[in-house]
C-alpha cells in the first residue's frame, strides 16, 4: 500500500493509537494526527445522533455556543470537555479590542452567547441595553465570596450583577534589557526620554487609544484616564514629538520584540509574561507613576440567541479546576482564590503576574469615560496621521 | 414576451443586487454624513455640515493615498509591463500558459498571510540582516512607506500583468514584421507599433490597481506599523475605535466623490490617448 501524504496508513494509525494507549501522547495529539478529531467533529455537526452521549442526559442545551473573547485567552482542552459533557461545541471568535466588540454588538445579529468584556465598558453596555441582567442561580460555580471584590465590582451596576470576572492584569512595558545600557528603566517619564533618545526607532506603542494617550498622560503625572483638555493637549505634544522615533503604533508588538527590531513596548501582563519566559533579557515593568490595571469579565449579550448554553458555558469555565486549566494556558493572573489554590506556588510569587501590592496600588481602573470620549479618539487619529 | 421586457427579465438580478448591494447601502452613508455621533458612538440623526466641515482633520490620510496609489500604480506598470511584453511576444506559446499560472498563482492564498510573511522578509532578520553580511549597516525597511509601496505591488502585480498581456497578445505581430521590414529599428517598432497598440492593456490595469488601492488598508496597516495612514486606515478606525459613524460616512462620501473625479480625469486622458493613436494609425 503506498503512503499518502494526505491520509494516515493503517500501520501507522495502530502505532499512533498505541502511543495513545501508553499515554505518551495525549488524546488531542491523536485525535489530530489520525484525522477522526476533524471527522468526528463534521460528522457530529451533520448527524445529531452522533454527538456524545452525555448530551442526552442532560437537559439539551443545543449543539453550540458562540463566544466572542481576545486572543490566547483559553484553553482549547477545556473546550473539548464542555462539548463531551453537553453535546454543544464552542464557537470561538476573536477580538482586537473593546471598541471593536461594542461596534458589533451596536451593529446588531452579533450571534454571540457569550462575551468577554472589559471592566470599563459595562455601563456603556448597560446604558445601550445590550447586556443580560444575570440570573446567578444559572451560575452555582459563582461564589462572589471567592472573588477578590477589587476584579469583581464592575461587574454590578446600580446593585445588579452584569458580568462574573474572569482574569485581570496590568499594562506597563516590556524592555530588552540588552540594550539599556546599564541603566535600568523603571518608570513611564523613562520610557518616552529614551524613546527620544537612546531608544529613537526600536519603541513600539499600542494601536490603541486607551493604553497609548493613558502611558503618555503619565509622563506628566496625570491620571490615566484624563478627559482635561489641557492634559490631553499635552499628551498630544509627547506623543506627536514622540512619533518620529517610534518603531511601530501596533498592538501585535511579540514578533518585533522577538526579533530585536524592537527593544521597548507598551505591554500587556501575559504577553510580558510568554515575552520574559522565552527571553529572560525582555523584563516586564510597571511604570512608577501607575498606569491601567483592567479586569475582564464574562458576561450575556441581550440578543444572545442560545442563552440556555451561555449560561452552560461560563458556569462551566468558572468551575475552579476548569479555571486553573485556563490560567496555566493563557498565563493571566486569576482572582478567584479557589483557582490559585489549586496553582503551583512558582506561579502566584510571579513578579509579572502577581506584583508587589505597592505597584499595584499606584494604577488605575480605566473609566468608561476614557473609552467614550471623542477627543481621545481625535487625538488618536491626529497622532496616527501626524 | 417582447424582445424588451425579455431584456429587462435578463438584467433584472443584476439591477436588483446593484439597488440592494450598492444603491441602498450609499443611501445610507449618504444620509450618516449629515448626522452627529451619538454619546457611546453610533449613529444619531440630524442635519449638519459638521462632518464636512471637519474633513481637514483627515487631510494626512487623503494625502498619503493620493500619493501612494498613483506612485504603486505606476510602479506595477513599470514592473508588469516587461513581464506581460515577454510572456504575451517573446515566450514559446507551449510555456506560456505554465508561465501564466505562476502569475496567479499567490492569489490563491489570502493577501493577509502574504502581506504577514512581508513583516518578515522587511524585518530586521530578513533583507537587513543579508545587507549586513555584505557591509551595508543599519538599513530600516519594515514599517516604512518603501514597505508599503513594496507590498503595494506585490499584491496588485497581477491584476496588471494580465490586461497588458492580453492587449499585447491581441497585437497583430504581422505589424511587427512589416515594421521591420520597412527598416525601422527595434526600438522604433516598440514605441511606434507595440506601445500604441498596448495602451488599453495599461489603461485598464492602471485603473484595476488605482481604484483597489485607493480603498486599501490593510497593507499600510501591517507594512505601514501604522504609522503609513490610508483613508481605508482611517475609516476603520472611525466605525471599529472610535465608532464616529457619521464623521466616518463623509469620510467615505468625500472618498467616493475624490475617486470619480480623479478616474472620470483619467478617463478623459486615455480617450484622448486613444483618437491620437488611431489618428496616427490611419496616416500609416
Amino acid at each position: 500500500m503506498k503512503d499518502n501524504s494526505g491520509y494516515i496508513s493503517k500501520r501507522k494509525f495502530m502505532e499512533e493509537l498505541r502511543r495513545y494507549q501508553n499515554g505518551s501522547v495525549s488524546r488531542r495529539h491523536f485525535l489530530g494526527v489520525t484525522g477522526l478529531g476533524a471527522a468526528s467533529a463534521v460528522m457530529g455537526a451533520a448527524i445529531p445522533g452522533l454527538r456524545p452521549t452525555a448530551a442526552r442526559a442532560q437537559t439539551d442545551i443545543g449543539d453550540r455556543v458562540i463566544l466572542a473573547t481576545w486572543p490566547n485567552y483559553h484553553d482549547p482542552e477545556n473546550f473539548e470537555i464542555f462539548t463531551e459533557t453537553t453535546g454543544a461545541y464552542t464557537q470561538v471568535n476573536v477580538f482586537g479590542s473593546n471598541e471593536e466588540m461594542l461596534a458589533k454588538l451596536q451593529a446588531g445579529g452579533s450571534g454571540w452567547d457569550v462575551f468577554v468584556p472589559t471592566n470599563y465598558t459595562i455601563t456603556t453596555y448597560v446604558d445601550e441595553d445590550l447586556i443580560e441582567p444575570l440570573d446567578l442561580s444559572r451560575l452555582p460555580n459563582y461564589d462572589p465570596s471567592a472573588f477578590n471584590p477589587r476584579f469583581a465590582d464592575a461587574g454590578t451596576v446600580n446593585g445588579t450583577v452584569y458580568a462574573v470576572p474572569k482574569n485581570w492584569g496590568t499594562t506597563g512595558f516590556a524592555v530588552n534589557s540588552d540594550h539599556e545600557g546599564g541603566s535600568a528603566m523603571s518608570s513611564w517619564k523613562a520610557f518616552w526620554d529614551r524613546t527620544r533618545d537612546d531608544f529613537s526607532g526600536r519603541t513600539m506603542v499600542h494601536d490603541y487609544q486607551l493604553t497609548t494617550i493613558g502611558n503618555a498622560l503619565k509622563y506628566f503625572g496625570y491620571s490615566f484616564n484624563s478627559i482635561a483638555e489641557a492634559e490631553l493637549a499635552d499628551a498630544e505634544q509627547l506623543l506627536i514629538d514622540a512619533k518620529p522615533h517610534l518603531f511601530a503604533i501596533s498592538s501585535d508588538y511579540q514578533p518585533a520584540m522577538r526579533s530585536g527590531d524592537a527593544w521597548l513596548t507598551m505591554c500587556w501582563t501575559g504577553d510580558g509574561k510568554q515575552l520574559n519566559v522565552d527571553m529572560p533579557e525582555i523584563r516586564f515593568v510597571l511604570g512608577e507613576e501607575g498606569g491601567e490595571l483592567w479586569s475582564d469579565y464574562y458576561a450575556i449579550p441581550k440578543s444572545a440567541p442560545r442563552k440556555d448554553a451561555a449560561y452552560a458555558l461560563i458556569n462551566f469555565l468558572l468551575d475552579p479546576e476548569v479555571n486553573a486549566r485556563e490560567v496555566l494556558a493563557h498565563g493571566y493572573p486569576t482572582p478567584d482564590q479557589r483557582t490559585k489554590d489549586l496553582l503551583p506556588e512558582e506561579i502566584l510569587n510571579d513578579p509579572i503576574l502577581y506584583p508587589a501590592e505597592e505597584l499595584l496600588s499606584a494604577l488605575e481602573f480605566g473609566a468608561a469615560a476614557t473609552l467614550t470620549d471623542p477627543n481621545r479618539a481625535e487625538l488618536m487619529a491626529r497622532f496616527k496621521s501626524a | 414576451m417582447t424582445r424588451r421586457e425579455r431584456n429587462w427579465l435578463l438584467l433584472a438580478p443584476a439591477a436588483a443586487w446593484f439597488f440592494i448591494m450598492l444603491i441602498l447601502p450609499l443611501s445610507f452613508v449618504f444620509v450618516f454624513s449629515f448626522g452627529e455621533r451619538g454619546d457611546a458612538g453610533g449613529y444619531v440623526a440630524a442635519f449638519t455640515l459638521e462632518q464636512y466641515a471637519n474633513l481637514p482633520a483627515r487631510f494626512a490620510a487623503f494625502k498619503n493615498t493620493l500619493i501612494l496609489a498613483p506612485l504603486g500604480t505606476a510602479a506595477a506598470m513599470l514592473i508588469a509591463y516587461p513581464l506581460a511584453y515577454q510572456l504575451a511576444v517573446r515566450t514559446d506559446p507551449k510555456w506560456r500558459l505554465i508561465l501564466l499560472v505562476l502569475v496567479i498563482v499567490p492569489f490563491w492564498t489570502s493577501i493577509l498571510i502574504r502581506s504577514y510573511a512581508w513583516i518578515y522578509i522587511l524585518g530586521g532578520q530578513g533583507i537587513p540582516r543579508l545587507l549586513e553580511s555584505i557591509g551595508i549597516d543599519d538599513v530600516r525597511l519594515i514599517y516604512t512607506p518603501f514597505a508599503v509601496l513594496i507590498g503595494i505591488v506585490y499584491g496588485y502585480l497581477p491584476l496588471m500583468v494580465f490586461p497588458i498581456y492580453v492587449a499585447l497578445d491581441r497585437l497583430d505581430k504581422r505589424l511587427l514584421e512589416a515594421s521591420a521590414d520597412l527598416g525601422a529599428r527595434p526600438m522604433t517598432t516598440f514605441f511606434r507599433i507595440t506601445l500604441p497598440n498596448s495602451i488599453p492593456g495599461i489603461a485598464t490595469g492602471c485603473m484595476l490597481v488605482f481604484i483597489l488601492l485607493m480603498g486599501e488598508f490593510l497593507i499600510p496597516a501591517l507594512l505601514g506599523g501604522g504609522k503609513v495612514f490610508f483613508v481605508g486606515n482611517a475609516l476603520v478606525d472611525l466605525f471599529l475605535q472610535s465608532r464616529n459613524w457619521a464623521f466616518g460616512s463623509a469620510v467615505a462620501m468625500t472618498l467616493i466623490v475624490v475617486m470619480l473625479v480623479t478616474v472620470t480625469l483619467y478617463m478623459r486622458l486615455i480617450a484622448r490617448l486613444n483618437t491620437q493613436r488611431d489618428s496616427d494609425v490611419s496616416l500609416m
